[in-house]
């Protein structure tokens, strides 16, 4: 064979080529800010105002931030230390006042001794919520028991309960956590009695008049299911068992056991609650009592009975066709007039029997709208199957028709939240204006304006955006359709 | 028709159960107290030198000492009270409703408030009238050169109609900013929203003592209204508007016998002054003919001491607040504080 060819087989590449990296144009942070904030004329003008408003707000905003001042107990000398600091005429934020009255924007007048127990109230609150809010999710609903239960510990700790108190709250803790883990259906019931054991803890007084009142509704549920074969006479019963335990027994009751066993904690007055404390108690309350009350208003004002129907109309159309302040004065200063001279009628409990009605009619239209959203053959499918109103309601319609309403129903409770600081038109301390004026009214914290909107602000955000992101979470875990 | 008499029923039936409220509150506010074993006083959620709770929640002020010599005097300790903070719009329907006993909380006693409100104001503990700040380098050194200024004013008080009277007798303009707190209005004011920031002189006075540069701002000396400040109790209740009264009278006449909080066990034993020994219970038992015990001055004046120390102590030139006496000395001293005779 020849060598002549050698020299002249054509070149034969034997691997791929890599692959070359796009353009400049295409590629990197300058594609991203070229589709994104550069990409026509009119996007390039608004980027720019955009930047320009950002630096302007940054510009005003950022020495006031910068030049805060923790460590000071009056206006005075935080103008001295920022004098000092930034040179003369300088100003910054004067959180010396946050400091020193954190307390008193998260609990008002409650007495300092007793902070423990609206502080494991809070933290318990989320131990009866965990297995009704992460029914499905284990390990979110792990996460949120262990951080209540160590917050309730830890935190009634450090506000100075007392050892005995303390022992108590970690044996209830430990078992509260066996009933959550080995029992859900239990624990279910332990969050229906949840309310009794929050009021108790913030109130104090004897354990045994929740307890009796709790017992009435017992005594009901057990008629009630003795009864349950005679249809509606068993509800009757049940109700008519519970009224007369309530009118008739249950304070007597309370009486010998409480001289039997005596378990109490110092009474507090609800003129002693204020901030964060009032409006979660109020807001907390109000969310739980309205949900429940929605469903029911929303099903009387779908109902066929021309009775139960108009109630339902009258009542939401009154309620939200009325400012809440007006409902809020009404329960404050007109129903005086009309109760008997001396009752004593507690102020916290009237605003929020006010906040829940006005909350459970915006919540009733919310329900409705996902009443309205499931097509006919629903309703007829469920009857088609031989269920009964109830069940048809429960196992088939509500189901779906709240989890449409989801983004609404928490819209609802944010807004029923924010709205608490209404009670500040009531004499109550609210956190974002009564108690923010009230601690100006002493001289050393005269001027600081914005750090108590900040602080309030602050807060209502982490609350309300938990409770938006709980939403979220709801809606995806929900989420069954429309892929 | 049919309709009207329903309505009017209806209407009846309202007054009666509104009048048998009120008749069953008549009388029996001392009696009310006594059995509670605690007076409630209507407060004023906060005012600089007034009334206002510290970082333990305990309230002290101006308000608060007079009604804790109340308390001193009906319920024998001045710690038994029960503050219940009210708003402006709220604080006489807490009154009448019944919800507060007597309302210590700088409000202005009025004709239209003592008659078609159905109030009472036994007597006045502070005389104040309303004002103007300026800022320094406006130039104005009279409220009568503010023809076209902005004004912050609060809405709901009676500053508000003050400062629209007196603008109009003037024959001069204003521009009302309507402001819903005083703290709002500091900021309005400090912002440069409104040239002048208009309320009672006690406040500005305080407000301009709180700014970072009081130097810079002048109250106008004009006082456009008569703003006598006293407790109020609800109309009808005699006896236990003549307590509030004498209660006040008797701080008064302790500053003008000289009695104080320091000398107050020593001359109950010792005065030879008749009408001290009246005071204090030592001879006669004025506290008698009114349901109360021969003591109820003294312990009232022990609480917080006579009104000279109570003024001393709250908003007096020693505070950072450091009002004058002006017309608030005695009137033995060219003011206006005069208690009647104790006989």
């Amino acid at each position: 064979m020849s060598e002549l060819h050698a020299e002249t087989v054509p070149f034969v590449r034997g691997t791929m080529l890599p692959q070359a990296s796009p353009p400049a144009a295409e590629r990197g942070l300058y594609r991203w800010l070229r589709t994104n904030l550069f990409s026509g004329p009119l996007n390039t003008v608004l980027t720019i105002v955009a930047l320009f408003v950002l630096w302007w707000l940054f510009q005003h905003f950022y020495p006031w931030i910068r030049h805060s001042v923790w460590n000071a107990s009056s206006m005075a000398e935080c103008r001295a230390i920022f004098a000092e600091r930034w040179g003369e005429g300088a100003a910054g934020g004067c959180f010396g006042v946050i400091r020193e009255r954190w307390n008193q924007f998260l609990f008002g007048f409650y007495p300092p001794s007793e902070y423990w127990r609206p502080t494991s109230a809070f933290c318990l609150l989320f131990l009866a919520l965990a297995p009704v809010l992460f029914t499905e999710s284990r390990q979110m609903r792990w996460i949120v028991v262990a951080v209540a239960s160590v917050g309730a510990f830890a935190l009634s700790m450090l506000s100075g309960a007392p050892a005995p108190e303390l022992v108590c709250i970690a044996v209830g803790v430990v078992v509260w956590i066996a009933v959550i883990e080995y029992a859900p259906r239990a624990a279910l019931v332990l969050t229906l009695v949840f309310p009794f054991l929050a009021v108790w803890l913030l109130w104090g007084g004897s354990i045994w008049g929740p307890a009796t009142i709790l017992g009435g509704a017992v005594i009901g549920v057990v008629v009630w299911r003795l009864l349950a074969r005679f249809g509606i006479l068993a509800v009757v019963g049940g109700l008519a068992a519970a009224a007369l335990w309530w009118w008739f027994l249950s304070g007597d009751a309370a009486a010998d056991l409480q001289r039997m066993l005596p378990l109490s904690l110092p009474r507090m007055e609800s003129r002693s609650f204020g901030g964060f404390l009032l409006a979660i108690t109020i807001g907390v309350a109000a969310i739980t009592m309205s949900l429940p009350l929605g469903v029911i208003l929303a099903l009387a004002r779908q109902s066929d009975l021309p009775i139960v129907k108009a109630f339902a109309v009258i009542f939401i159309e009154f309620i939200r066709g009325v400012p809440l302040i007006t409902l809020l004065f009404v329960a404050s200063l007109l129903l005086n007039y009309f109760l008997p001279p001396g009752t004593n009628f507690d102020i916290i409990l009237r605003v929020i029997i006010m906040v829940t009605l006005f909350a459970s009619a915006y919540m009733a239209e919310v329900i409705r709208g996902g009443l309205a959203s499931l097509p006919r053959g629903q309703y007829e499918a469920a009857g088609a199957l031989g269920l009964n109103y109830w069940k048809m309601q429960r196992l088939i319609i509500l189901p779906q028709a709240l989890k449409v309403s989801i983004p609404g129903i928490v819209g609802t409770f944010i807004g029923v939240f924010k709205d608490t600081t209404l009670v500040t038109f009531v004499g109550l301390f609210d956190p974002l204006k009564q108690l923010a004026d009230t601690i100006r009214a002493t001289f050393e914290w005269k001027g600081a304006y914005w750090e108590p909107y900040i602080f309030s602000g602050f807060i209502f955000f982490i609350l309300c955006f938990g409770m938006s992101r709980y939403s979220m979470h709801l809606e995806q875990r929900l989420k069954r359709d429309h892929r | 028709m049919t309709k009207t008499v329903f309505l009017g029923a209806v209407a009846a039936a309202a007054a009666v159960l509104l009048s048998t409220g009120a008749q069953a509150a008549e009388g029996d506010t001392l009696r009310a107290v006594k059995q509670r074993g605690e007076l409630i006083c209507g407060v004023n959620p906060g005012l600089v030198g007034f009334a206002a709770p510290d970082a333990n929640g305990n309230w002290s002020g101006f308000d608060i000492s007079l009604c804790r010599a109340i308390a001193a005097a009906v319920v024998g300790d001045a710690n038994k009270v029960r503050f219940v903070p009210t708003t402006g719009q709220t604080r006489f329907t807490a009154l009448s409703s019944g919800e507060v006993d007597v309302l210590t909380r700088n409000s202005t006693a009025s004709f239209q408030r003592d008659t078609e409100l159905a109030l009472d104001f036994p007597a006045v503990n502070y005389y104040d009238g309303q004002g103007f700040m300026v800022r320094k380098d406006l130039g104005v050194t009279s409220a009568k050169e503010l023809d076209g200024a902005t004004i912050c004013i609060q809405t709901g008080t009676t500053t508000e109609l003050n400062l629209a009277d007196w603008f109009r007798a003037n024959n001069i303009a204003y521009q009302p900013v309507n402001i819903d707190s005083n703290a709002e209005g500091e900021q309005q004011y400090l912002a440069g929203a409104c040239d002048a920031y208009t309320t009672d002189a006690s406040g500005l006075a305080a407000t301009r003592a709180a700014f970072a540069d009081p130097e810079n701002h002048i109250i106008l000396p004009e006082i456009i209204s008569k703003e006598p400040l006293a407790p109020a109790v609800r109309h009808g209740d005699n006896n236990w508007g003549d307590i509030v009264r004498q209660t006040l009278f008797a701080l008064i006449a302790a500053e003008e016998y000289g009695v104080t909080s320091a000398n107050l066990e020593e001359l109950s034993k010792s005065s030879t002054n008749p009408e001290v020994q009246r005071l204090l219970g030592a001879t006669d038992n004025l506290g008698g003919m009114m349901g109360l015990d021969a003591e109820w001055a003294k312990r009232a004046i022990a609480a917080g001491g006579n009104y000279g120390e109570v003024f001393a102590a709250t908003i007096g030139e020693q505070t950072p607040i450091g009002l004058a006496r002006g017309l608030n000395a005695l009137w033995t001293q060219g003011g206006l504080m005069y208690a009647t005779p104790f006989r």
